[in-house]
């Protein structure tokens, strides 16, 4: 799977695309794939703050817990509700899937991030 | 200065095969192993649908043999190993003398004075350090071997198992019946055909040379195709068997851990004079325990897993063993130790997860039984 130049991405496998100011998190690909099948993602209340680097949700697979890292700081604004149930939408469209939209910050807070090609060569594709 | 101790992984005959289908590959007991193919869920959905094959070789095999060979096996199995005949197959514990789980294991039968046993990948070493001093102790004239590199060891699991496999061998195996075997041809490999398995589904396990593996891999594989198997790894075999409430030594079963607080006084033979553990199991059987092996399922949207502390009305009264999501049943369930006082299914129990304590309800086990099959 390519992986879209239309938004950053960190080290712990997180995409982010702002728009507007409100950036849209999601996972990789990569980390969908190391994950397995995803079965439960729990995440936090609109209006909750968050901080870049710190831990604001978890992913569950059948195998495995994994922690959801906040690429930048801000509000979150939206929650993606769809996922209760269909959390398998994380493995199935991991790019398109969003999990929280956040206002940031510090709008230049995702200058710092990596681009596609510098997250394919984290990953070794 | 740090020193870098690195352990080879040990690949089983089948590594080989795994790679090729695209498994990802994980340690396990000291093993490089497929953990999945083409994804848990599918996996296990196929084993309980159709059939999944699986690469179990990391087992390991110990024989016992000779004069006293009964002895030495009842000596240092819970279970009564006198019930067995040729060509039959047990469910025991490898059992301290605290009557706690060196390992658990299976016993067959192979001859008037020759038994096998299969036990965990992870317990090989230990297990027959343990098995080789132990069994002299019951019958010094016992011959031991440790015979887990003669021996593969594949699984073929699911309602269309017996199907798929009866087109590989002349065996007639509609006559195998639960937790019995036959010698016999499979793929023109010589080998020994149980009707056992660790996915509460019907199935059998394959036994043969480790360099004919990968021909009774790729036969089975290819002859299965049409009937919907697919190749299934250990994470779909952890998450059928604990649907199935099979427990996971390691987990759920430990040196820590007896037979009677793993409610499985069904492998304990009452009636036998002396074996390793006997008069501990015998006190708690009759006096009860401090806790004992439960099944849960979470009653809101959360997944109690290994580790997880059970509290009731306020207080950690214990911990949970296993615990996952499970794919067929699609609800998450898992195994606990409990004080006694709670093991009534319907009584409320709460799961701190990452700091927050989730709510679970104690319920019977198994979580699931395969549907009754008229063949």
């Amino acid at each position: 799977m390519s992986y879209p130049t239309d938004r950053k991405y960190t080290k712990e496998h997180e995409w982010i695309r702002v728009e507007d100011g409100i950036g849209t998190i999601g996972i990789t690909d990569f980390a969908q794939q190391q994950l397995g099948d995803v079965v439960y993602v729990e995440l936090p209340d609109v209006g909750a703050s968050l901080v870049a680097g710190q831990v604001f949700g978890t992913i569950e697979s059948v195998k495995a817990v994994s922690e959801l890292f906040a690429p930048v700081t801000g509000e979150v604004t939206a929650v993606n509700g769809d996922l209760a149930n269909l959390p398998g939408n994380v493995n199935s469209h991991p790019h398109e899937t969003w999990m929280v939209k956040l206002r940031l910050a510090q709008p230049l807070d995702v200058a710092a991030l990596i681009d596609a090609a510098a997250y394919q060569a984290v990953i070794g594709k | 200065m740090a020193e870098a101790v690195t352990t080879a992984l040990k690949k089983t005959p089948l590594h080989g095969s795994h790679v090729a289908l695209g498994a990802r590959m994980v340690p396990f007991g000291g093993w490089e192993m497929p953990v999945e193919y083409s994804g848990i869920s599918a996996e296990h959905n196929a084993v309980r649908t159709a059939a999944g094959l699986f690469d179990v070789s990391h087992m390991g095999e110990v024989e016992i043999a000779g004069p006293g060979a009964l002895d030495a096996v009842q000596y240092i199995t819970s279970n009564d190993a006198s019930k067995l005949q040729i060509g039959q197959i047990q469910y025991s514990g490898l059992t301290s003398r605290e009557g706690t789980f060196v390992d658990d294991l299976l016993v067959y039968r192979l001859g008037p004075s020759h038994y096998l046993l299969v036990i965990n990948a992870g317990n090989i070493d230990k297990d027959w350090a343990w098995i080789s001093a132990r069994a002299k102790e019951a019958a010094p004239g016992v011959a031991t071997v440790n015979s887990s590199s003669r021996y593969a060891l594949i699984a073929i699991q699911g309602p269309k198992a017996q199907q798929i496999l009866q087109t590989q061998t002349a065996i007639d195996l509609t006559a195998i019946k639960y937790y019995w075997f036959a010698h016999g041809e499979i793929a023109a490999v010589r080998g020994t055909v149980s009707r056992t398995g660790y996915t509460g589904e019907d199935g059998f396990e394959v036994m043969i040379p480790p360099a004919m593996a990968p021909t009774v891999w790729d036969a089975l594989l290819q002859a299965g195709r049409p009937y919907g198997l697919i190749p299934a790894g250990l994470g779909a075999r952890d998450t059928l068997r604990l649907e199935a409430a099979m427990r996971l030594h390691g987990n759920d079963i430990d040196e820590t851990t007896t037979v009677v607080e793993a409610d499985l006084n069904w492998i304990v033979g009452w009636n036998k004079a002396a074996f390793l553990g006997r008069d501990v199991l015998h006190a708690q059987k009759a006096k009860g325990t401090t806790r004992v092996l439960v099944g849960f399922e979470m009653t809101e949207r959360a997944i109690g897993r290994q580790g997880h502390p059970v509290f009731h009305n306020g207080h950690q009264v214990g911990t949970v063993t296993s615990g996952t999501q499970t794919p067929f049943l699609k609800k998450a369930i898992g195994m606990a130790y409990v004080p006694p006082a709670l093991k009534t299914p319907g009584t409320a129990i709460e799961i701190e997860i990452r700091g927050r304590l989730a709510t679970a309800v104690i319920v019977p086990m198994p979580f699931y039984r395969r549907p009754k099959h008229t063949t």
